[in-house]
């Protein structure tokens, strides 16, 4: 029987429809909110695309279970953080560096960057890389994404 | 994604609004006047939201046609309808400045259609980097074609002659001033009716606005954003999601399947079954998921893959098919006797998978006898063919649309998708299916670079010069072209028989002046696993033998490896930017490896050369490494970067790519290589095939030479060919070891080294 969950995503409480309550958050976002910013990359929790801010720590949505989040908890996807129109200063810095290729891994990049920079206004370079080092791009954007996070800090 | 024109609709995707999702799919495109004329048909009912079937428009979709290429409705706004796709290259960028500049009109009134069967232009398919070589000269020559009677027209409209003309953005008027008359009004909504002159003179670049310039790339806002509709974010109406379940060995075949094990998944639609092609629908994603995992399956047990320790025997050991000889210069055999000294030695490259982030994604819907398959393939108008075959359908039934999607790389597991989608569409004919790859699909059945296995022989005169140059490539046989589709053999249904792994020939020869070469590729009747092009394929593994081998002639002459490369190079071009290289890089001449070597880190520079397929961009690098002579662990500290591809587009287009290249050849060389066993892959996701993390990440320093006056050369792969060889190089400078095996894991430096004592 499908039961009804509720979720605050994005600054709005709502509620999503689900047949099985240990279906990943990303499944919810994705398919029963319709948000484009966390992808579907592994399933596993290896590679970030899935990234998303849950009370502002950045959390893998891909194995995330709904049924591990309490009504209480806030999540905000990438669509939350900025828009093209007005984008949060990491959003913007990935624009202004040009740090993307195709794209597909950028929404983790930028969401563990902001979360990072959140906790840690000033990183150092090896904070930066340490705090991505577990987030995978297959084309090579790192070097771009390393300068985009640093402009975003404010140091470059 | 345009906005604003009247000629758009918004999607069907129902839920994407929500909370600020935006996400809209919308193509707006320039036919306005002409859709009206032809029966209040929405041209946007061609765009990706379309309903199943082939073009609601009739429009030139003719290479050698203006109108193939370019609409200009009667606002003055122009759609380019591209065969070549932007795989995440940001290449659609480039291509619009193309045509904009010589449409004279500003970007922001282009629209980009891409890859779509029924709009676009056959181009050949988005690989080998020629996506501005050759698909943008072809618009290039399209938008000049256009420009010139849009500016005729003028001229008999302002009774002016055309010499008096000049346009500034998309409106023409005269020289001296005055009122002049837009695009829109002078054709717009109408056809061309043009043949494309390749004859025209295009613009003199002396007076380029757009091109060479660093324009920002028009997707990255919405990719920044979550506002971008990738692939994997394409929604119907009444969509069904859909999963594979894939044979557990490579040549299993399916015995049996128990429904009944997945009866209690909500929403199950159905289980979809062709011979050893197993599929499962659903109403809902998750339940896909579920259904894919939970469904007890058995298969046929098959060991038929050689051991992974054996491979090189196995490479060494498969039937010639046939020979290539890529060059063969005075006697190489006979001088080679006579050398002063000689040197042999063998390479080997690994087995990589392309190891796209986002599994392959594909839409497939079939409605009344026709179907529409969205996909992120590099070349729907090959996957049309297909598709069709494998359907058993009339080719102008089925319609491929582009959209974008993980990059690939090459050619990787996006087709196969789409022939998934196409074929568990037909088992709910009617409603549209969504197939998702997982990772262990992508990992596991995505086509692989093949193995390469390289022997060389060169000898040296008494000054230390090479004399003598001989090489044999094993690789398999084929060139490029249809890689079978996975579900087409799976089904059994019809499909390619013959091996494309890439033109892998490219590059055996060598850019240098030696008196004496025979190289000859030996064309395996086989491979290990289905083979096709990964980003610079034969390229890459061809330089990384030759480049490195000329290091070890280089290191035997005692000269140092720049000017050793400079003093057997006989291209001006080359020559130029090996000099450029070495300012950049601060290049100390010596010969390698250096004296000093210590026990503990040791630091060493490499250089490698390619003039890409011998007759187009040049490029040069420096890797400047630490080896740790304790664990065997490379780290690349720098790498110097100078590219030549003629006039450039784009430059920082040209320098995202360029960085792309360095770091996605780093992990393929330090760390990338197939596993498997003997009956399938066993390196299925990121644990077991590693890549290179942002601690690894080196320095990058680029240097351009641009030539405007020249032709416009790819730059999506030639700088991938030089880092395997230069990374080698600068580890032999600082240890005295030559690696000759990719990757360079630390195990395998530790032995080299351990070798070598």
């Amino acid at each position: 029987m499908p039961t009804s969950v509720p979720l605050h995503v994005n600054g709005q409480a709502t509620t999503v429809s689900i047949d099985d309550p240990d279906m990943p958050l990303l499944y919810a976002l994705r398919d029963n909110l319709g948000l484009h910013g966390p992808r579907f990359g592994c399933g596993l929790g290896q590679c970030g695309t899935c990234t998303v801010h849950i009370n502002g720590e950045a959390t893998r949505s891909c194995v995330t279970p709904l049924s591990s989040l309490g009504p209480d908890q806030k999540i905000v996807t990438l669509e939350g953080l900025g828009s093209p129109e007005n984008p949060h200063r990491v959003q913007k810095a990935f624009i202004d560096e040009q740090a993307v290729q195709c794209g597909y891994c950028i929404n983790g990049m930028i969401m563990q960057a902001a979360a990072l920079l959140a906790r840690t206004p000033r990183p150092t370079e090896e904070q930066i890389r340490n705090e991505l080092a577990n987030n995978i791009c297959r084309c090579g954007t790192h070097a771009r994404i390393l300068r985009a996070v640093k402009r975003a800090a404010g140091a470059a | 994604m345009s906005t604003g024109s009247d000629a758009m609709i918004s999607p069907k995707a129902s839920r994407r609004a929500f909370l600020g999702a935006g996400g809209s799919l919308v193509i707006g495109f320039a036919l306005g006047g002409r859709a009206l004329a032809q029966g209040q048909q929405a041209p946007a009912a061609a765009g990706p939201s379309a309903p199943a079937g082939g073009a609601a428009v009739a429009k030139s979709v003719a290479i050698d046609d203006v109108d193939g290429f370019l609409a200009i409705d009667a606002d003055g706004k122009v759609t380019l309808f591209s065969g070549k796709v932007d795989l995440g290259t940001g290449v659609r960028t480039a291509l619009i400045q193309m045509a904009a500049e010589e449409l004279d009109i500003s970007i922001e009134r282009i629209t980009f259609v891409q890859g779509d069967t029924a709009l676009t232009p056959d181009q050949g398919p988005t690989y080998g980097s020629l996506s501005v070589q050759n698909g943008g000269m072809q618009i290039r020559q399209a938008a000049a074609t256009a420009r010139k009677q849009l500016v005729e027209t003028a001229a008999q409209r302002l009774n002016v002659p055309a010499t008096e003309l000049v346009v500034e953005d998309g409106t023409v008027r005269r020289r001296s001033g005055g009122p002049g008359v837009g695009y829109g009004e002078l054709v717009g909504g109408r056809d061309f009716s043009l043949k494309v002159d390749k004859d025209i003179t295009t613009k003199d670049p002396t007076q380029f606005r757009v091109v060479g310039k660093s324009v920002q790339r028009l997707d990255i806002p919405e990719k920044t954003t979550g506002r971008f509709t990738y692939m994997h974010d394409f929604r119907l109406d009444g969509m069904l999601h859909a999963r594979v379940v894939r044979p557990p060995a490579l040549q299993a075949e399916l015995r049996e399947v128990d429904e009944a094990s997945v009866q209690g998944i909500p929403g199950l639609v159905k289980i979809v079954r062709e011979g050893n092609f197993l599929g499962v629908i659903a109403e809902s994603e998750w339940s896909a998921v579920r259904a894919s995992q939970e469904l007890k399956v058995t298969w046929s047990d098959w060991q038929g893959l050689p051991e992974q320790s054996r491979l090189w025997e196995h490479v060494r050991g498969t039937r010639v098919a046939k020979d290539d000889v890529t060059s063969n210069v005075g006697n190489a055999g006979e001088a080679m006797g006579q050398g002063a000294r000689r040197l042999s030695a063998t390479y080997d490259f690994a087995i990589h998978t392309h190891g796209s982030l986002g599994p392959s994604c594909a839409v497939a819907e079939i409605r009344d006898g026709k179907l529409t398959c969205w996909s992120a393939s590099q070349m729907t108008h090959n996957l049309r063919k297909q598709l069709a075959a494998m359907m058993r359908m009339p080719e102008e039934q089925v319609r491929c649309i582009y959209l974008e999607g993980s990059g690939c790389y090459g050619r990787n597991g996006h087709e196969d998708a789409a022939g998934d989608a196409a074929l568990l569409a037909r088992a709910v004919e009617g409603r549209p299916v969504r197939v998702q790859w997982a990772r262990q699909d992508e990992h596991g059945w995505d086509p692989k670079g093949p193995p390469t296995l390289i022997d060389l022989r060169g000898a040296l005169d008494a000054q230390g010069n090479i004399v003598a140059w001989e090489s044999e490539f094993f690789i398999p046989q084929g060139a490029a072209g249809n890689v079978a589709l996975v579900p087409a053999e799976l089904a059994g249904l019809p499909h390619e028989e013959s091996m494309a792994p890439g033109n892998i020939i490219q590059n055996s020869a060598l850019p240098y002046a030696v008196p004496n070469i025979h190289t000859v590729c030996h064309r395996l009747e086989n491979t290990l696993f289905k083979p096709s092009w990964i980003r610079t394929p034969g390229r890459m593994q061809n330089t990384y033998a030759n480049e490195c081998f000329l290091d070890e002639l280089a290191a035997a002459a005692r000269v140092d490896p720049l000017d050793f490369r400079l003093r057997h190079l006989k291209d001006e071009r080359g020559v130029e930017l090996l000099r450029r290289l070495a300012v950049l890089s601060r290049w100390e001449s010596r010969p390698s490896p250096q004296r000093s070597m210590g026990s503990g880190t040791a630091s060493g520079r490499g250089v490698s050369y390619v003039k890409y397929e011998l007759n187009r961009t040049y490029v040069g690098a420096v890797a400047e490494v630490e080896v740790d002579r304790g664990s065997g662990e490379i780290r690349v500290k720098r790498f110097s970067v100078v590219h030549d591809c003629g006039q450039v587009i784009n430059p920082d287009g040209v320098r995202n790519q360029v960085e792309g290249n360095v770091l996605h050849t780093i992990s393929r060389t330090l760390k990338e290589e197939l596993t498997w066993d003997r009956s399938m892959v066993t390196s299925l996701d990121w644990a077991s095939y590693p890549v290179i993390t942002f601690p690894e990440v080196p320095e990058i320093a680029i240097e351009l030479l641009d030539r405007p006056g020249e032709k416009p050369w790819g730059a999506g792969e030639p700088s991938a060919a030089v880092i395997p060889s230069a990374i080698s190089n600068a580890v032999f400078d600082a240890t005295g070891v030559r690696l000759r095996s990719v990757p360079f894991t630390p195990p395998r430096v530790k032995a080299a080294m351990q070798q070598a004592t």
